[in-house]
């Protein structure tokens, strides 16, 4: 359960949002909404924890996450605008060291079973260097299919540059994560289908947060 | 959390096989400054050997500090420096590992060439030993303050010249004690006390260093 209190955000003078709370709860989505340079990246930084909020707090089961940092990160699964990809490192080791990083199993094999999910397993030995834009984009997403998964994923822009394919397996990875009781938050400008018990908008141009589906 | 750190480690060992450009340089600057000076300044073998210990120390202190800008910049580029932070393995640790993957690539080069080139310079065996042994002891020390520095300076504009300023005066006592060990063999009152110096350094950037490194990143990626 994560639970935003009166978050505010501020960059040197201009205040982003402010005021801004909400409960996210097991099988829940929230999608973060709102025009460019509305504060998405920055709200999810604060989630993660990057960031501190300008006032406001973020609880994670009752504690706050930054006096619970460690604890909190190993419920976090991050995916920001950057991959995260070493050029150097082929896909495969590129998992491998997120995988160990995150606290899990990092044998070949199931990093390939990853990678297959998001059809990139033909570019498992490949440098990241040599990748496009969009096959870069699937094999940071493998993270999301390694097993354990953790209970709180937070996506920047998980859709961009994919094609439809990853597009559909993304939504259908996302739905089974909140089937199984996750919770999801993630910014995206694409209409997506994400099939979710409980979906949460917070629109950051409104500055409101609503539950949009029971 | 000992996985977490072999695996930094792995990792960036690794990316420098693959880059062995990167490496390379350090270790070419400074074999090439240590090597210019006996041809600049004469081959009176007296005068080099007295000023052998300084030479090959600032020499080594300017390579390691060449490197120090690749340390976090890379990382905090393509975006794998959030994914540390967000491990669930204390940072300090992360670092800890970056720490020891650049001194293995930069200091310890330094340390096994180190002999090769004292011997242009006219340095008995003994001596040639301690310099070893003080640049092993305080090479680490050079890569350990340099993080710091690296991390306090990441994603700022001409940081290259910043890094210098911060961590220079924090090399000169490390300089001081690492060349002073040599000349102290030279001048027969034996090296023990500045090389338990050096250890001393040691022990103490090994415990603060990767602590004020890990809270000044945290800082940077504000």
């Amino acid at each position: 359960m994560l639970e935003a209190r009166q978050l505010e955000c501020a960059r040197g003078e201009r205040r982003l949002f402010s005021n801004l709370s909400f409960k996210l709860g097991g099988g829940q989505l929230l999608r973060v909404a709102g025009a460019n340079g509305s504060g998405k990246t920055s709200l999810l930084r604060i989630m993660c924890g990057l960031v501190a909020p300008s006032a406001g707090e973020l609880r994670w089961r009752g504690k706050s996450i930054r006096s619970e940092r460690e604890e909190y990160s190993r419920n976090l699964l991050f995916v920001g605008h950057l991959n995260a990809l070493k050029d150097d490192l082929t896909a495969v080791e590129n998992l491998q060291v997120a995988a160990a990083l995150g606290g899990k199993a990092a044998d070949a094999g199931r990093m390939l079973a990853a990678l297959d999910c998001f059809g990139v397993a033909h570019c498992a030995e490949l440098p990241a260097k040599v990748l496009s834009q969009g096959q870069r984009r699937r094999v940071a997403l493998a993270r999301l299919a390694l097993a354990p998964a953790a209970p709180l994923w937070i996506l920047d822009e998980p859709f961009a540059a994919l094609d439809v394919a990853a597009v559909l397996e993304l939504e259908r990875l996302l739905a089974s994560h909140l089937a199984s009781g996750g919770m999801v938050v993630l910014t995206t400008h694409q209409e997506v289908e994400v099939v979710a018990h409980a979906v949460l908008r917070v629109d950051l141009d409104l500055h409101t947060a609503a539950l949009l589906a029971a | 959390m000992i996985r977490a750190l072999g695996w930094v480690l792995r990792r960036d060992l690794l990316l420098a096989f693959r880059r062995r450009g990167d490496v390379v340089n350090a270790l070419v600057f400074f074999v090439i400054v240590v090597s210019l000076f006996p041809l600049g300044v004469g081959p009176e073998a007296s005068q080099l050997r007295n000023m052998a210990p300084g030479v090959l120390w600032v020499a080594a202190l300017l390579a390691c500090m060449l490197s120090l800008a690749r340390l976090f910049a890379p990382d905090h580029q393509d975006g794998t420096l959030e994914q540390m932070l967000l491990a669930g393995e204390p940072l300090v640790v992360l670092v800890l590992g970056k720490v020891i993957s650049h001194w293995l690539m930069s200091g310890l080069p330094l340390v096994l060439m180190a002999p090769l080139l004292g011997l242009q310079f006219d340095l008995p065996a003994d001596a040639l030993a301690v310099l070893c042994v003080s640049l092993l002891i305080g090479t680490p020390v050079l890569s350990l303050i340099g993080a710091v520095g690296a991390a306090l300076t990441l994603g700022v504009r001409g940081s290259g010249v910043l890094v210098s300023l911060l961590v220079l005066p924090l090399y000169v006592p490390v300089l001081i004690f690492g060349a002073g060990s040599v000349v102290a063999v030279a001048a027969g009152t034996g090296p023990e006390a500045h090389l338990l110096l050096l250890g001393g350094f040691l022990a103490l950037a090994l415990v603060l260093a990767p602590w004020a490194t890990a809270a000044a990143l945290r800082i940077a990626m504000e």
